[in-house]
Order: C-alpha cells, then structure tokens, then sequence
C-alpha cells in the first residue's frame, strides 16, 4: 500500500509541476486557464489520495470546494477573453522592462516640458482673471 | 482472502489509474501544439482520471456518507467540465487562437465564410447585413485578407 501511496503522488506532483509548467509558457490567457484547471485537479486528486491512504474523511468537503472554485475560474476568464496583441501574454525580460521604462520616463518628461510651455499663460488672460 | 482485501486491492489499482491519467493530462497539456489539443488534454483524461480516484477513495473508504460526497464531487466534475471546456474553446475561437492549419475538419469557419463573414488576422468578424451601414462598416477597418487583399466589397 506504501509504494502505491508514493507512486500516485509522484504521478500527481507530476502532474501538477507539468501544469505549472504550461501556466508559465502559455502564450495566450486561456491556455493558462486550462493549465490552472489541470493544477486544481491535481490538487483534488491528492487531496483524495490522502484522505484515502490515511482514512479520515473530513477533508472530503474540500474537493467539492475546489471544484467549483475551479469552474467558476476558468469560465470567468473564458467570458472576459479578449484579443491579445502578439507577443502580449510573454513574460519579459529584466532588460526589456527596463527600456521600455525608460522609453516612457522620457515621453513623461517631455510632456511636463511642453506642459510647462503651455501654462505661461498669455499676458491679457491674467489681466482678466483678476 | 476476506472482500476487504479485494477492495483494497480494487481500490489500489482504481488509484493508480486515475493518477495515471492526471500524469498524462498533464502532459498532454505541457506537450501539445495549441488551444484546442490542450483544452482536450485538459478536460476528457483529466475527469476520467478523477472519478477513478474518487472510486479509489470510496473502495477504500468503505461509508455511504462518504459515497454520497464523492458522487456529488464526480456528478459536478461531469457537469462542469464541458461547459468550462465549451466556454474556453467559444473564447479561444472568436479570439482567433484557433489554427486552422491543424485542424482536420473546421465547419464553423467554412459556415461563416459561406454566410458572408470576413477573416481578421486570424478571428471571424461577421459582415454587416447592410454594406452602406456606416457604424457597422468602421468596426471593420482593420480588415486585411489572408493573402493581403481587401476582402470587403467596393
């Protein structure tokens, strides 16, 4: 009973690493949405397991939890999918973030210059606002 | 050799099956090439998987109140994972993560061609009713043919 105790946990931590693996790589939203599908499954399957190999049976209301909790996930983020850009659900890199941030410092700052530019205001403008 | 031990023998095996299945839905959905192969992967070995285990858990457990929990839990898998399957592959089509290319057999998008809809990039648009409707004809703007050409009538 001991070895298939620990062979159905492999296979499930298995399983659950190789759903993380794709929820990291999955290029769009939705394929992260089965992959956290296939993690919650996993989840309640070793919730079982355990329950099963040890005998008690008060964790049992947390596989209908968990159930719900992940049909209820994956049909929001279903409902609410959108056309991603390409390239858009990739994690960037550090050098990457760091370009495009200082891509938009400098956009700010030449928007402050040219709102500075703007504010002086035009000499018969002041006269009539006092 | 008393029945318990053939449950528990019974239950062993249900056990390693399902996380068998669990096992190669995980893979499956690591390995396979889109959308639509992964949400299979995803959803069919992955609920068989889990009722096996849950006959596992009630072989071994051996209570109807138990029984009563786990069918509740295998019924709700049963009923859930095709809606969330449907809604993932409703969403994942419309928004053009469907490819074409791997598909053997695409009904729905040689119906839509066939009722007059135009290809965006790679999702379905429908085409106005009316051509000269103007709101509807802006939404469309964007419109570029699979081999570059502006599929919208003069």
């Amino acid at each position: 009973m001991t070895i298939v105790a620990i062979v159905c946990g492999a296979l499930l931590s298995g399983a659950a690493i190789l759903a993380l693996v794709r929820a990291e790589r999955g290029p769009s939203m939705l394929d992260r949405t089965i992959a956290l599908d296939v993690f919650v499954t996993a989840i309640v399957g070793a919730v079982v397991l355990e329950s099963a190999f040890s005998g008690r049976t008060d964790t049992l209301p947390l596989l209908v939890v968990l159930s719900l909790v992940a049909f209820v996930g994956s049909v929001t983020i279903a409902r609410f999918a959108a056309v991603e850009p390409e390239g858009e659900g990739r994690v960037r890199t550090v050098e990457e973030i760091a370009t495009e941030e200082a891509a938009l410092r400098r956009a700010e700052d030449e928007a402050l210059l040219d709102e500075a530019r703007l504010e002086q205001p035009l000499p018969d403008e002041k006269e009539e606002r006092s | 050799m008393t029945w318990t031990t053939v449950a528990d023998v019974a239950a062993a095996l249900c056990l390693l099956a399902g996380a068998f299945l669990a096992f190669a839905a995980g893979v499956g959905v690591v390995r396979f090439p889109d959308l639509l192969s992964r949400m299979h992967a995803g959803t069919k070995p992955q609920v068989l998987g889990l009722i096996l285990l849950l006959m596992g858990e009630a072989l071994r457990v051996r209570n109807l109140q138990v029984l009563g929990m786990l069918v509740l839990v295998a019924v709700f898998q049963l009923m859930t994972a095709p809606v969330a399957a449907h809604m993932v592959g409703r969403a994942g089509y419309r928004t053009g993560k469907v490819r074409s290319d791997l598909l053997e057999v695409d009904e729905l998008t040689e119906d839509q061609v066939a009722g007059g809809a135009v290809r965006v990039s790679r999702a379905i648009v429908a085409q106005p009713v009316r051509p000269d409707d103007d709101s509807v004809v802006d939404a469309t703007r964007d419109v570029t043919d699979v081999d570059g050409q502006d599929p919208r009538p003069a």
